[in-house]
């Protein structure tokens, strides 16, 4: 244990800043996780292996001379696809089925994604530089790299953008009925079918951006996916589903939370912090819900 | 029922042939040796794995063609039976398993890192079977009593504890203050006691000492303690990755330390992905083409580079290099044990006293190489952004000199 950062004021600052910028990051990736959960019953295991897949595009056009920044719209688009076949190919076998099915399934996406990125991009480490340098607070005492305050700003704008689709659009509104009762959907017209792949298709956009900020922020590797998986579906734990508000909260809780554990417990238990706090969180949430349940009795 | 039986006679019949036949490949055969290997060619030390197997090929055919192995008077030639082993160390071990017991191999050959070959040196062993390692650094390899596993590399423990060393001597001989960050896996691990045992040597204070996890991708806040405590020097072994992310979120961050020593730079290709911002950092590495061993198969370390970017078309790193020194090894030791018998070989390889265009061979009781000290190179860059390692330790084989303290960022 080592209690340096509440020592000093300005590590005490410079990790809530790194928290926070980190956490957006992660409430996209979780948003998108929330969406398809709220609006499919699917919790997506693949969801880390979309990110690393996103962050490849990125990458591959920051090889090809293309400023990396540029995957922020080129890697959506991409993914949107990928999200779609996936989604025709596998999850709409079973979409209305058993949950523990359907995490099966992702799990079996998840695999097959590590691998074939593993065999054909390679085992190296690697990440885009975006020559973006760095912000200096507080008498240098702070620094945050401009790539990190790139990727929360981007991260912002996307979710707003969301928000208002989901708002102002045909399929924004047949995705959120959908989601409240898709039988009722279905007989009042909205073509779910096409709901389900829409969504499913969004939600890899959404990690398409997030892993095109990643490959420019910090690295990408063939079998980095799992923690981003763990973390959104965490965020999405605490905050419930369709609860925009909420998920961005505990996306940047989760944030500094990890920078402070980081800091007292040391790096080693960075993200077992994180798989800690789920167990106890997934533990209190079954006390409360017993307690409930002893009360109707 | 009749045509099940019938099937099934019919399958064990193949199996039978089969296996008769499997076992006839046998350790030599005409006039080959047959080596068996276990290497890494999918998963995640697949890139490395494939260094690994470059570095084994061009030394089978370099020996081959300059007249091969001479025992009894007859001359082989060498051959290799590869298996993949998915970078999994129980896949590894069966593997080995299956090379000496079906395939009937009597000499291995070792596979990519230290986990792996940690998990096939108890099969070599028990078989008494001769394996000559290039990839498996980790001290505790070596502190087994294993008797058939010899390593042509340098022990993890040495990787880093020269760059402490430099640090005192341009500190005027007084200590320094050291701040360490660690993957959390065995040759990390490793390399870190050999830091401390330098530290523990020349007195001086470590500041940090930080793990850091399998799966990291950011160290920020390692790095905002080391601009906190300002130490000497800030040491990092993470693979790769602990390579990458340290000089990524360094210079981000504008970390100014007047010493930055690594392991694994050449493999992450530092110098080609971060360019400039990698310039100045030390780096732990068991060979470099520029230095002036030699041997009659390879000539000296650059024309080796040379040969070795003609077939496969790349600079080799030296995870290349080191597993083509375990051939001339064995070359070595089957012609001067006169013999195939695998008792008589083991104490060939034991008694190993050579040099080979990837530095000296001698093989301590318990079988790591002591005859060939780790170089550190520096990275160092033109006006022109353009970047390249020069070794600056140890002195004899120094190519460029130090520069120390790395200058602060502000001043870049």
């Amino acid at each position: 244990m080592d209690f340096m950062v509440f020592q000093y004021p300005m590590i005490t600052v410079q990790a809530c800043l790194d928290g926070l910028l980190l956490g957006i990051l992660f409430a996209l990736i979780a948003y998108g996780m929330a969406l398809q959960w709220g609006v499919m019953n699917i919790i997506n295991i693949a969801q880390g292996d979309l990110v690393i897949l996103g962050g490849y595009i990125a990458y591959f056009m920051y090889l090809y001379g293309i400023h990396p920044a540029w995957g922020v719209i080129v890697s959506p688009i991409i993914m949107y696809f990928v999200g779609v076949g996936i989604y025709k190919l596998v999850i709409n076998k079973v979409v209305d089925r058993d949950l523990f099915i359907s995490i099966l399934a992702t799990f079996g996406i998840s695999i097959l994604f590590m691998q074939l990125m593993n065999f054909a991009f390679g085992a190296d480490v690697v990440l885009a530089n975006s020559g973006y340098g760095t912000t200096m607070l507080f008498d240098n005492n702070v620094t945050l790299p401009n790539s990190k305050i790139f990727s929360a700003f981007v991260s912002i704008v996307f979710a707003i953008c969301l928000v208002i689709y989901m708002k102002k659009s045909k399929l924004g509104r047949a995705i959120r009925a959908t989601a409240q009762n898709a039988r009722a959907a279905k007989i009042l017209g909205v073509d779910t079918e096409k709901v389900y792949a829409a969504t499913f298709g969004i939600n890899a956009a959404l990690c398409g951006v997030a892993g095109a900020l990643i490959s420019i922020t910090f690295t990408i590797h063939p079998y980095m996916g799992l923690p981003y998986t763990i973390r959104s579906f965490m965020i999405v734990i605490v905050a419930g589903l369709g609860n925009l508000p909420g998920v961005a909260m505990s996306g940047m809780g989760l944030g500094v939370f990890e920078e402070f554990a980081d800091y007292i417990l040391g790096t080693e238990f960075r993200i077992g912090s994180v798989f800690l706090l789920l167990v106890l969180i997934l533990v209190y949430r079954r006390f409360k819900l017993s307690r409930k349940r002893e009360y109707l009795k | 029922m009749k045509l099940n039986k019938l099937i099934l006679s019919f399958i064990s019949a193949l199996a039978i042939l089969l296996s008769t036949s499997v076992v006839s490949f046998a350790k030599v055969v005409g006039d080959k040796i047959v080596l068996g290997a276990a290497i890494s060619l999918t998963g995640k030390y697949s890139s490395n794995g494939v260094h690994t197997q470059n570095g084994y090929n061009l030394a089978v055919e370099r020996i081959n063609d300059m007249g091969g192995v001479k025992v009894g008077g007859k001359t082989y030639k060498f051959d290799i039976i590869y298996y993949d082993d998915e970078s999994n160390p129980k896949r590894a071990a069966q593997l080995a398993e299956r090379l000496i017991s079906q395939d009937g191999v009597e000499f291995m050959l070792g596979p990519y890192s230290s986990g792996l070959t940690k998990a096939i040196a108890p099969v070599t062993e028990k078989y008494g079977v001769p394996m000559v390692e290039a990839n498996g650094a980790s001290r505790s390899l070596f502190t087994k009593g294993y008797k058939y596993l010899f390593a042509v590399l340098a022990p993890a423990n040495l990787y880093l504890d020269v760059a402490i060393d430099l640090a005192v001597e341009k500190n005027n001989g007084k200590p320094v203050t050291v701040a360490m960050a660690f993957e959390q896996d065995a040759f990390s691990q490793d390399v870190r006691l050999g830091v401390l045992d330098a530290i523990k040597r020349t007195g001086s204070k470590k500041v940090i000492d930080d793990k850091l996890p399998k799966e990291l991708n950011d160290m920020a806040a390692t790095l905002v303690k080391v601009k906190q405590m300002k130490p000497d020097v800030l040491v990092v072994s993470g693979h790769t990755k602990g390579a990458l992310t340290a000089i990524r979120q360094i210079a981000e961050m504008k970390v100014d330390v007047p010493m930055l020593a690594m392991t694994h730079c050449d493999a992450a290709k530092l110098s080609k992905q971060h360019g400039k911002n990698s310039q100045y950092a030390l780096c732990a590495s068991q060979w470099h083409k520029s230095l002036t061993y030699k041997d009659k198969f390879f000539g000296t370390g650059k024309k080796y580079a040379k040969d070795f970017e003609k077939k496969f078309d790349y600079d080799p790193p030296y995870q290349s290099a080191e597993s083509s020194a375990a051939l001339l090894v064995f070359k070595d030791a089957f012609e001067r044990a006169n013999s195939f018998d695998k008792k008589k070989v083991r104490d060939a390889l034991a008694a190993t006293n050579m040099q080979t265009f990837y530095g000296n061979i001698k093989f301590a009781p318990g079988g790591q190489n002591v005859d060939k000290p780790m170089v550190l190179f520096q990275v160092m860059c033109d006006g022109s952004g353009k970047c390249e390692n020069k070794v600056v330790a140890p002195t004899k084989w120094a190519s460029a000199k130090l520069i120390h303290p790395i200058p602060k960022w502000s001043e870049r």
